[in-house]
């Protein structure tokens, strides 16, 4: 069992550099691939995750331990064999329709991603046909959607409307969020969970899917 | 310095349970101490109220302007809430949006040039938000001359360069204060204006944050400001700043605020 303790300080504190170098004396000393990345990376982004949503850390030190991740599964990726990377699960994310807004949801598919999930982002400005299309191609296990502001919020009930019409309502999980999204209102529209941050929808997430 | 008092906001628990009963005593309150602490506009949103929108804002801006003699900054992006307000307004509203987005421009037009009003355009454009200085003063003059070629006064006119947060992007600051100064500096008698705490999201110490950037904005020239003039730190900085820019002819203001007690360091 290998420790994985100095990349783990040095996702934490967002040390690009000294993340890529304990990434790479791990590959040099031939430790398992998959280690590296569940133990290494993702457990310590979970730990990241954590800290923001009680507020120990802030934005910059959540991007700033994601590019450190990012920057050394990138050294792993070559060495990745078949069922070396097993997802926690699929996600779509999108800002609705008539809504430009994405620091929010860029954050949120960041956090997802370093928890180990999978995540397909279709940017700003999404329809419900194209939620609806991009959901019968991937086949994902949750849809995300964010809006900002309280005229884009409706799309989210006709995007939940247009997955009921396509028969694909009950094949995925629908998580919104957004500032003025609430989870009265994800009640009422009958999404499947709410998150009000980065940290909090990656647990949420786990939750829908009944993963760790 | 035009300012444009914000608090009354139902994203603000307080005003969203006193609009929802319609506690008018409340909203007065929280009116007439904003023009006391020297708002020139008193800004209105009822976004939270969704489909009740438009009629939680004609409330407003009948409980506001029972109170105060002010005009108001009309704050949604509804053309339904917007029209509902403005027929019930005395005097010229602020308009607070127009922007480039989709359908946007188009059914808010009729709007803004129905009656004497001025206007907050948004430097948001068709697709993205904008990243660089370049981005905004685009849509900042593609918006300007919209509006002029259908009459709008230039003057009426005030451009939000559109504040990001620095903790995503620390060249959002910069991005923003070029583009105010670029924007003044083009279109001479136009005016500018922005609301402070986007800039400080998801940083500690956002109020610290909000008002050092409301110093270097008005250094690049900004005309108007949406904030709490309630807040004593931020307006102390706000007078303390325009002192500094030689606006306050013998440091009258200044010293006058610290003579009524209203400068805090």
């Amino acid at each position: 069992m290998s420790d994985f303790e100095s990349l783990s300080e040095a996702v934490m504190r967002g040390d690009i550099k000294g993340a890529v170098a304990e990434t790479r004396k791990h590959l040099d000393a031939g430790i398992n691939v998959s280690e590296i990345l569940n133990l290494g990376l993702i457990g310590t982004m979970n730990e990241v995750g954590e800290r923001f949503s009680r507020g120990l850390i802030y934005v910059p030190q959540m991007l700033r331990s994601a590019k450190a991740m990012q920057e050394s599964i990138k050294l792993l990726q070559p060495y990745f064999k078949e069922g070396d990377v097993t997802t926690k699960g699929k996600v779509l994310m999108g800002t609705v329709r008539g809504d430009l807004h994405d620091i929010g949801k860029n954050l949120v598919s960041m956090m997802l991603e370093g928890a180990g999930f999978t995540v397909t982002d279709l940017g700003v400005n999404v329809s419900p046909d194209t939620f609806v299309q991009k959901t019968q191609e991937i086949e994902p296990d949750i849809v995300g959607m964010s809006a900002l502001l309280s005229t884009t919020m409706p799309a989210m009930p006709e995007t939940i409307e247009a997955l009921k019409n396509a028969g694909l309502r009950d094949k995925v999980k629908v998580m919104i969020g957004g500032a003025p999204v609430t989870e009265r209102y994800a009640q009422k529209i009958e999404a499947d969970s709410y998150a009000s941050d980065a940290g909090s929808a990656v647990a949420r997430a786990k939750q829908l899917l009944g993963v760790s | 310095m035009i300012i444009v008092g914000e608090m009354i906001n139902t994203s603000r628990r307080s005003v969203e349970a006193s609009v929802g009963r319609r506690d008018a005593a409340f909203i007065a309150r929280l009116a007439r101490r904003q023009a006391e602490a020297g708002a020139h506009y008193i800004d209105v949103n009822a976004g939270t109220f969704l489909e009740q929108e438009a009629d939680c804002l004609r409330w407003l801006v009948e409980t506001v302007q029972g109170e105060v003699g002010l005009p108001l900054s009309l704050d949604s992006p509804s053309p339904e809430a917007l029209s509902a307000a403005m027929e019930l307004h005395q005097g010229e509203p602020l308009i607070n949006s127009i922007s480039l987005e989709e359908g946007r421009f188009d059914s808010l037009l009729p709007l803004v040039t129905s009656q004497p009003c001025s206007v907050v355009a948004l430097c948001m454009a068709e697709n993205a938000m904008p990243t660089t200085t370049e981005d905004r003063v685009g849509t900042a003059a593609r918006l300007i001359k919209k509006l002029t070629a259908a009459g709008f006064p230039l003057e009426k006119i005030f451009v939000d360069p559109l504040v990001q947060p620095v903790s995503v992007d620390t060249g959002m600051g910069s991005a923003a204060l070029e583009a105010i100064g670029t924007i003044m500096r083009s279109f001479p008698g136009v005016n500018t204006i922005c609301g402070l705490s986007n800039v400080s999201f998801g940083l500690p110490q956002r109020r610290l944050v909000n008002r050092s950037f409301l110093a270097l904005c008005m250094d690049h020239g900004l005309s108007a400001v949406i904030l709490d003039p309630t807040d004593q730190k931020t307006m102390s900085t706000l007078l303390a700043v325009e002192m500094l820019l030689g606006r306050d002819e013998y440091c009258g203001n200044f010293i006058d605020a610290y003579q009524s007690g209203r400068i805090v360091g």
